[in-house]
């Protein structure tokens, strides 16, 4: 097997390209490339230095997560939802179950709603510490990178602390947690929110009013409102383009409701404009889980044994009735739990955009069909309209404030 | 240089005394220029590994290139797909002797959790591989256990001629050890490389030596 | 569980007037309707000027072993195919489902690029992945999967580990290298 030749005959190429076709140089760009971060390939159409034309391809990473999604159960496919957008595997973890809960009709604890929001907006704040971070060391800010990465080695310890892995979790189970969130994670995360304002505010020192980095990024990549909802956008990128669209406003879920935020909007609709966005909504990230913190419910944080999903505790097991039955249907691979024929569609607001799985039940433990709705694939779409009229230096530049992760790309 | 009366040499100050494969082994493991075939999750903790607060360059191995032509120490990290093997097996060939490959994470050694259709279930079914290292993703102090386990191979079996890397040498003397009646019949169809070499031993009636 | 998200009712009642009785249903507050092949295209242009500005996806589900006609609708019992057109708005917040149902041989619906510019990678990835022909789709070739590949991997009948095509590559020995 070769690389595929690119082909351009079905691309629209602008009229005035068309005329000095003959001067056009194409330049293959990736997979295995430093600026793209992961596995894209971009095969460019050079006039000069000024991009003509891109022709973005994707498939390098592409290991059938939805194939091997009808062949796990809902609790077992969480750890692939891991390796999905493995930037923020929290916020995948929180989609997946978010889904699933959905289909199943399960009405989760206080307690444990409240917990995922914070694991939520903790895997927020990380995601988009590495997103800005990646766009500042593209664009030549290696000591901005630095700064991001530090802080994201704390959050994953709070997360080790909190599931004893570092990187991959998979903490959430269907209808719960795999753990209660104890103490020391609690005085972990707060000491976390007392002390990142601070680099935040450094960070922003650093870059915001750069004049390289704003020279860079300022104009560059410009993605109007109607383009954006016409072509998908979700998540930051929409938002710096000025839709006001986030779903734990629009469609709150978890606990979102019961908390004081902002939705953060641009409308310049630039990478600059991405990168406020984002920097903007780390803060608004952290008033959440400063919030939330201090509220925690107490209680349960797996649902009831009569909803049959959550395996019941050592102590129902062994003194009531109830809990030794469930127990025991949970256990049997024969039984499980009671998953409707049907079919739904839900979605959290994470880190990237819309992440949503359209769930197909067929009675058993295992998805008929689990089609999981990626931002990524939207976002890298776009890339061709962002990048026509720019230079070879600004395809780092958009590439970076558009976070495309291949693994949740092309799954 | 002076000759004792027990009829030893004596060496003079500063002077060392040592093979020259092991010179040259010494030298080849302390500076591993790494090339970061990162595709997956194992990509985010390879640079976790040369971040500050892991420090790769402890062990001498941080001089990530980008750039196959400069590096002698391939790492793998993360899940390699039909569309990926075609490049990686490109980007191996272009890289430099001596070279060294290490596979990071369960996906790229197995296959991992990903047993479908689309993943290539191991590397080393289709390139060369010196190290495994488990986990998914393995933690950073495990990257660099494989980065020393390595550079103890290379110190222990290293040669100055590359002799360890001519496994092929070695497998036909062990294949002369079975009589074999007559020729196995090999499907070369889908192995240009075989093709290749069947096409010349049958060019030179001698065989290859 | 997720707030319940804004009635459809008006849209339902809409569409009623305009292309006659669909089939409808509603499952946690979601409201699916499903739509004959043949008139696709023209039931979501018409939603698309209703104010459904937003393709949040387009997906498919092989029936090819479902256990009981999908989602208690009768009248789509047996067909192979059913489409899922994801819609929302960005001014109302209302989400609406949209099934179509195609079969084989030649499973084709058309393309709803010309409304929504998101549809072009999505539509592509259907077409990879479950062979499901979109026409007058400007540029339909496969999105995931290598050109050379010959099989759409998530129907039903293809299995899981595939039918060796992970295993077909040279090898390249230490030695060669």
């Amino acid at each position: 097997m070769s690389i595929a030749p690119p082909r351009f005959e079905s691309v629209e190429i602008p009229e005035a390209a068309t005329r000095s076709e003959d001067y056009l140089w194409t330049l293959n760009f990736g997979p295995q490339h430093p600026a793209t971060h992961t596995t894209l390939r971009l095969v460019l159409k050079l006039e000069g230095e000024r991009v003509v034309d891109a022709l973005p391809e994707m498939g390098y990473l592409h290991s059938g997560f939805e194939k091997i999604g009808e062949h796990l159960t809902y609790n077992q496919y969480v750890t692939v939802t891991d390796r999905m957008n493995y930037i923020s595997p929290m916020a995948n973890n929180v989609a997946w179950h978010h889904a699933v809960e959905t289909l199943l009709g399960i009405e989760l604890t206080p307690r444990c709603k409240v917990i995922r929001t914070i694991i939520a907006e903790l895997a927020r704040i990380s995601d988009h510490l590495l997103c800005n971070g990646a766009v500042g060391l593209d664009t030549g800010a290696f000591t901005f990178f630095l700064y991001a990465f530090y802080q994201r080695e704390v959050i994953y310890d709070i997360f080790e602390t909190l599931c004893g892995a570092r990187f991959t979790n998979s903490y959430t189970r269907v209808g719960g947690l795999s753990q209660d969130m104890t103490p020391l994670v609690i005085e972990k995360i707060r000491s976390f929110v007392k002390t990142f304002p601070k680099t935040i505010d450094d960070m922003e020192r650093l870059l915001t009013r750069n004049r390289i980095f704003v020279d860079r990024t300022k104009g560059v990549g410009v993605l109007s409102t109607e383009e954006a909802i016409s072509r998908g956008a979700t998540g930051p990128v929409a938002r710096a383009s000025g839709v006001t669209r986030d779903l734990r406003r629009d469609e709150p879920y978890l606990a979102y409701a019961d908390y004081d935020f902002q939705i953060c909007c641009a409308s310049a609709g630039d990478c600059y404009a991405r990168y406020l966005v984002r920097m903007q909504e780390m803060r608004e990230s952290l008033k959440i889980v400063a919030q939330a913190l201090e509220n925690i419910p107490e209680g349960p944080i797996n649902v009831g044994i009569d909803q049959r999903t959550a395996l019941p505790t050592k102590q129902q097991v062994y003194s009531t009735i109830e809990g030794t039955i469930s127990h025991f249907e949970l256990s049997m691979s024969n039984r499980g739990f009671e998953v409707p024929c049907e079919e739904s569609y839900a979605a959290i607001e994470a880190p990237n955009g819309e992440l949503g799985f359209y769930l197909a039940g067929d009675g058993n433990e295992t998805a008929y069909r689990a089609r999981c709705r990626p931002p990524s694939v939207l976002h890298y779409a776009l890339f061709p309209h962002l990048i026509r009229g720019h230079t070879l230096s600004d395809v780092v530049a958009v590439l970076g404030s558009l976070n495309i992760i291949a693994a949740e790309l092309d799954r | 240089m002076a000759v004792s009366d027990a009829g030893k040499l004596q060496l003079p100050e500063n002077v060392v005394v040592s093979r020259l494969d092991s010179l040259a082994n010494w030298c080849r493991k302390n500076s591993l220029w790494p090339m970061p075939f990162a595709t997956a999750c194992c990509g985010i903790e390879l640079m976790a590994t040369g971040a500050s607060k892991h420090d790769l360059s402890r062990f001498g191995a941080e001089v990530f290139r980008f750039s196959p032509r400069q590096c002698d120490l391939m790492i793998v990290a993360g899940r390699v797909v039909m569309k990926m093997l075609p490049v990686l097996q490109r980007i191996w060939l272009q890289m430099h002797e001596p070279k060294w490959c290490i596979s990071m994470g369960a996906c790229a050694s197995t296959g991992g959790v990903f047993d479908t259709y689309a993943v290539v279930q191991g590397i080393d079914r289709f390139i060369p591989v010196d190290m495994y290292v488990p986990g998914c993703p393995p933690r950073p102090e495990q990257l660099i256990q494989a980065i020393i386990d390595l550079q103890d191979k290379i110190q222990r079996e290293g040669t100055i001629t590359g002799r360890e890397f001519e496994t092929a040498g070695r497998q036909a003397r062990k294949r002369a050890l079975v009589e074999i009646a007559e020729p196995l019949s090999i499907d070369a169809s889908r192995n240009p490389i075989l093709q290749r070499e069947l096409a010349a031993d049958s060019a030179s009636p001698a065989g290859r030596s | 569980m997720p707030s319940t998200p804004p009635s459809v009712d008006d849209v339902l009642a809409a569409l009623a007037e305009q292309f006659g009785d669909l089939p409808s249903s509603v499952f946690r507050g979601q409201t699916r309707v499903v739509v004959p092949e043949s008139a696709s295209h023209e039931v979501l242009s018409f939603l698309k000027e209703r104010g459904f500005d937003l393709l949040v996806d387009i997906s498919c589900v092989d029936y090819l072993d479902y256990r009981e006609s999908p989602m208690e609708m009768a009248a789509c019992a047996g067909h192979r195919y059913g489409l899922v057109y994801l819609l929302a708005s960005t001014a109302t917040n209302q989400r609406l489902t949209i099934r179509v149902f195609v079969d084989d041989p030649e499973p084709t619906v058309r393309s709803v690029v010309s409304l929504w510019k998101a549809a072009n990678w999505l539509e592509r990835e259907v077409w990879d992945l479950f062979g499901i022909r979109f026409a007058g789709h400007p540029d339909l070739r496969r999105l995931v999967m290598p050109e050379e590949f010959t099989a759409h991997p998530l129907r039903k009948d293809y299995p899981l580990q595939g039918r060796g095509e992970r295993h077909n590559f040279p090898v390249i020995t230490r030695h060669e290298s």
